[in-house]
């Protein structure tokens, strides 16, 4: 569980995070979505330790990553796993390479039993056979399945995603948002997802936290989302054409 | 105040960078590809460079001494001692921090504002011991090597290019040579070699691992590493030659 007191952030005389709180769930795909700019990438951030929050606390199952010491810290760390928008991942590096490389820093297992956890986790992507190429050898969505391979790997609790869809095409998308969820559900871990994608929160989104210049606007879930009367949610929301229609014949029900 | 800002934060750096590597296996791997970028990488450059600047060397220094009373082994002595002295642990390792030093800071500049760094960090990995540690240790042992082979292309290339035009004969240059040559310069050289590589690296490092932005500021980052590292370069030469000689 993930849960977030009063968390401000200020960069120089900018406040971008204005005192958010929420909690996020195991076993939940938890999204944040906003504009641009509505500090959801700070937020992210501030949740898996990049940035030092201003003021509040992040807790990561009840513990207070800014408070632990160098040990506890990368104790946290391990049980990290997070999906970059660009993917990140090493271009020196094969898919293996990639994957393996959390178990190489902190598994005490052999060779032979890391190379079967990543062939494990890439078949789990659908990624077998693919362990020599190198990032540049593979497509967008490959690579974000890899990224995903890399978070999973260390049997993560937390899994956070920045934006997976960002660059990928709707069918790779939804298929990416499929493989986020039935993870997140196979093996319990609190994800917490940033989105600006309307398809992705109504097709994945368990629990979803509206950010609005650097606060927490709304918080519901997927089916609320559609009947809320927050105009500024409603103006995010509503902005597809395709939703506008839904939009409009809600009011006709109405 | 930007100065004292960034020699703070290199310090900073430089303290995280100091630790011992989370994983052996990952260190001998980074470092093993380091020496093989720094090292065997630069040997091309450096021959040629070597190789032109001991030919360039004697024919000029032949050019200067006209008097009939200078013996010609003299020429020997001074392409030689210049050499050892200066051209290659100096003039070779400013070329180095170019080739080197743009290398690094562009390399660990990508990686940066490609979110690889934060992956690292993200992972738990100590990213300023996992990227630049490997390639500090690669270079303080490859340029000091890279040091010895231009010094002696260098002598080398004067000592041909003396015997093909006539300039003086190759037993000339070699009795020119042995007779100024002191071990001291060759230590003094290689102080130097030490003292520049580790500057070349963490410098080059720093202005990578500290970028924030895309294409624009790798590529500033690099102009800036190479810039900062000859400036480095040059200071350390002389206060090393006021301390040590």
């Amino acid at each position: 569980m993930i849960e977030l007191i009063q968390v401000r952030k200020t960069f120089g005389n900018q406040e971008i995070l204005k005192g958010i709180s929420a909690t996020f769930l195991p076993g939940k795909v938890n999204m944040i979505i906003g504009a641009s700019g509505s500090g959801k990438s700070v937020l992210m951030k501030t949740m898996v330790g990049l940035i030092v929050p201003t003021s509040g606390e992040v807790l990561l199952s009840g513990q207070n990553f800014q408070l632990l010491d160098e040990d506890g810290r990368k104790e946290i760390r391990e049980k990290i796993g997070m999906l970059f928008q660009g993917s990140a991942l090493f271009s020196s590096m094969t898919v293996e390479e990639n994957v393996i490389l959390p178990l190489k820093m902190f598994s005490k297992s052999s060779k032979s039993e890391m190379l079967d956890r990543v062939n494990f986790v890439l078949d789990r992507v659908g990624l077998t056979g693919n362990n020599r190429k190198f990032p540049s050898e593979i497509s967008g969505g490959m690579q974000k399945r890899v990224g995903i391979a890399r978070a999973i790997v260390l049997n993560p609790s937390f899994l956070f995603c920045d934006e997976p869809n960002s660059g990928l095409d709707p069918l790779t998308s939804i298929k990416i948002d499929e493989l986020i969820q039935e993870i997140t559900q196979e093996y319990n871990i609190t994800t917490v997802v940033n989105t600006h994608d309307m398809n992705s929160v109504m097709e994945i989104g368990d629990h979803i936290l509206f950010a609005h210049q650097g606060e927490k606007c709304w918080e519901g879930n997927k089916s609320d989302i559609l009947h809320s009367d927050n105009k500024t949610l409603n103006q995010f929301v509503f902005a597809t054409q395709f939703l506008q229609e839904f939009k409009e014949t809600r009011g006709k029900r109405i | 105040m930007r100065f004292f800002y960034h020699f703070g934060n290199y310090l900073t750096i430089l303290q995280r960078v100091f630790r011992k590597p989370e994983s052996g296996s990952l260190f001998r791997e980074a470092f093993v590809r380091s020496c093989w970028d720094i090292g065997i990488g630069s040997v091309g450059i450096v021959a040629i460079v070597s190789l032109f600047t001991g030919m360039v060397t004697t024919v000029q220094t032949a050019y200067q001494l006209v008097a009939a009373y200078i013996p010609k082994s003299t020429i020997g002595a001074i392409v030689s001692d210049s050499s050892i002295l200066e051209l290659s642990p100096t003039i070779m390792t400013l070329v180095l921090a170019g080739k080197i030093g743009s290398n690094i800071a562009s390399e660990i500049g990508t990686m940066k504002v490609s979110e690889q760094i934060d992956a690292l960090e993200v992972m738990g990995v100590n990213s300023a011991s996992f990227l630049i540690l490997p390639k500090i240790c690669a270079a303080l042992i490859m340029i000091p090597l890279l040091v010895i082979t231009s010094e002696l292309l260098c002598v080398a290339g004067g000592m041909i290019v003396g015997d093909i035009t006539g300039i003086l004969t190759t037993d000339e240059f070699i009795q020119g040579a042995r007779s100024t040559f002191a071990p001291f310069t060759f230590y003094f050289s290689m102080i130097k070699a030490f003292t520049y590589s580790f500057f070349i690296a963490s410098v080059a490092s720093y202005q990578g691992y500290i970028i924030q932005g895309g294409a624009r500021e790798v590529g500033e980052a690099s102009t800036k590493a190479v810039v900062y590292c000859c400036v480095i370069i040059l200071l350390s030469d002389y206060v090393l030659a006021q301390l040590l000689l």
